[in-house]
């Protein structure tokens, strides 16, 4: 039988192993995506490829900027919807429900969070897409508005949770100090709570926009997956992620290779969203 | 402008975040109502147990993608679980203050914010291509099991952390070693918090497509063994919508999906209220 001291040597060094895999996986997918890359930003050019706005394989232009428009656009949009209705849930289960109400109410909210985005998607085929077809007139409904309405769905509970989280977190004495000086509850909420809270909703709000420029399947059931810039929101367009999905079984060669550059784009643009959220959430823990 | 008063303010707002809130609540109950409306009743013994046929009208049922998805979960669970464990016990047990572990910490946060797609696409360099696993089951969990690793990382780390350190001390000051305290006394104490994690990573595993929709490839036969291809329910829900006109099976394999998920979040909450109350029971043993 090994002695017990040979087992915590073995183990230790064991757990430190497993404690870099998380590291390694990291580098690996960097270093891939990259290798991947190379052979169409040489032949392309990285100008053409992030700049160009045509995405005709067979032609041999592969330009993303379409697509890298539509993500940011779609993601906005949105923002827009998400943003005001998520902080106003946030408000509302922590500070103005009931508990009784909140309670229901919140784990209702959560179940959002799992929900499959192909569920997403399939409902937003079958109920979004034609009600927005019947409202612009033209077209199938497959559009820059559907996706955006089915996003703001998706990143509704991330944002909400995270922001309720941090409008609890500050110390009950604010609270009571606003209150004890004479303000409404609301006047606490919008002139003591919010303000106090604020590092915490924009950090929430970031995650969100990391989840929203992620999100592949139920993109590309609503949005139509035309690789060209949208003219309005009601017109088709394509994603920087549905561009990987829809197009990477079939791919080869230099083809194959720009849908790495796809996703390094893709990579980099999330690095710079979710720092940004680290480095905000970590002024505020100074 | 107009100035309201403090009270008007208030009831306006008030007005305002109930009505979010309730949007919130209802947009929730419209998906999840409208998919079970519409999909439970197409769903039947016959649809559960026989395989889909391929064509455009989607015939068939979803046997061999029920099946698929649970060789996939079993083999996730099997590379996540020690990795995802053993990088939690060193993050939370044995690791320094140092530069090291910050960047392990800082590389958990930036693994989990990565799309899925891009780990998908990372897959298919490594595993589909590379290691010549092709579109397999194995390709799909090796990729599965990278996208959950920071979640269970993050869950059972926090899990351990919430363990008293009178608990640790009172074990090493018995002559416990390190890992003897660790394997005896933190990881029953967290125990809750890192079942909780696992069952919310097999609902990951339930819920994710994109990442298996490049690894796993789309073939809709019986899976043999974990180099065949496969798939889940969720990409099976994607190809209905995209390729047939079958919505209605699209619908019904969605309404599967949301049982699924629902039960997997009973069985959490279950599971947490349950192995604490014995827990509560456990450490006053004696008293």
């Amino acid at each position: 039988m090994m002695s017990r001291y040979f087992v915590d040597r073995i183990s230790r060094r064991l757990v430190l192993c497993f404690g870099t895999v998380a590291f390694l996986i990291l580098i690996f997918i960097a270093v891939f995506i990259l290798k991947g890359s190379l052979p169409a930003l040489e032949e392309v050019g990285i100008v053409d490829i992030l700049f160009g706005t045509k995405w005709y394989p067979s032609h041999e232009a592969f330009g993303i900027l379409a697509m890298f428009a539509g993500s940011v656009i779609v993601t906005l949009l949105a923002l827009v919807m998400a943003v005001p209705l998520s902080v106003g849930c946030a408000i509302f289960l922590a500070e103005v429900a009931p508990r009784r109400i909140s309670n229901i109410a919140r784990p209702a909210i959560e179940l959002l969070v799992g929900i499959p985005s192909v569920v997403y998607g399939l409902v937003g085929m079958v109920v979004l897409c034609p009600f927005i077809a019947h409202l612009s007139g033209t077209g199938s409904g497959s559009s820059v508005m559907a996706a955006a309405i089915v996003l703001a769905i998706m990143i509704l509970p991330t944002i909400t949770s995270i922001s309720e989280d941090s409008l609890r977190a500050v110390p009950t004495l604010y609270k009571e100090g606003a209150l004890a000086l004479g303000a409404t509850h609301w006047q606490a909420i919008h002139h003591v709570l919010l303000p106090a809270s604020r590092q915490g909703i924009v950090t929430a709000v970031i995650l969100g926009t990391g989840r929203a420029i992620g999100e592949t399947m139920a993109m590309v059931m609503v949005i139509g997956n035309s690789p060209i810039l949208p003219a309005n929101i009601f017109a088709p367009a394509r994603t920087l992620t549905g561009n990987i999905a829809v197009e990477i079984a079939a791919a080869t060669g230099i083809h194959e290779s720009a849908l790495f550059v796809t996703g390094l784009v893709l990579f980099i643009l999330i690095m710079i969203i979710n720092s940004l959220g680290f480095i905000i959430c970590r002024r505020k823990n100074d | 402008m107009i100035k309201f008063s403090p009270r008007l303010t208030q009831k306006l707002a008030w007005g305002f975040t109930w009505a979010m809130g309730s949007v919130a609540v209802l947009i929730m109950l419209l998906i999840v109502g409208y998919v079970l409306v519409q999909g439970l009743p197409v769903i039947n013994l016959d649809f559960l147990f026989s395989s889909p046929e391929g064509g455009l009208a989607g015939e068939g049922g979803i046997f061999s993608c029920i099946v698929a998805t649970l060789w996939l979960i079993v083999t996730t669970m099997a590379i996540l679980v020690p990795l995802g464990l053993g990088a939690a016990i060193y993050l939370s047990e044995y690791a320094p203050d140092n530069k090291l572990t910050h960047f392990i910490r800082y590389s958990v946060e930036l693994l989990a914010g990565i799309p899925s797609i891009v780990f998908g696409m990372f897959g298919f360099a490594v595993f589909v291509l590379a290691l010549h696993f092709n579109y397999s089951i194995l390709a799909g969990a090796l990729t599965l099991a990278c996208l959950l690793l920071p979640f269970l990382v993050r869950s059972a780390e926090e899990a351990m952390k919430a363990v008293p350190s009178s608990q640790r001390e009172a074990a090493m000051a018995l002559g416990a070693t390190r890992w003897q305290t660790v394997t005896r006394v933190v990881i029953p104490a967290a125990l809750p918090g890192i079942t909780t994690g696992i069952i919310l990573c097999v609902g990951g595993a339930v819920a994710e497509s994109a990442c298996l929709y490049v690894t796993m490839g789309g073939s809709a036969g019986m899976p043999t063994s974990l180099l065949s291809g496969g798939r889940t329910l969720a990409v099976h829900v994607f190809y209905l919508a995209m390729e047939t006109n079958a919505l209605d099976k699209a619908m019904a394999t969605g309404a599967v999906l949301i049982v699924i998920i629902i039960a997997i979040n009973l069985i959490t909450r279950w599971v947490s209220r349950y192995l604490q109350t014995r827990m509560k029971g456990g450490t006053s043993y004696g008293v």
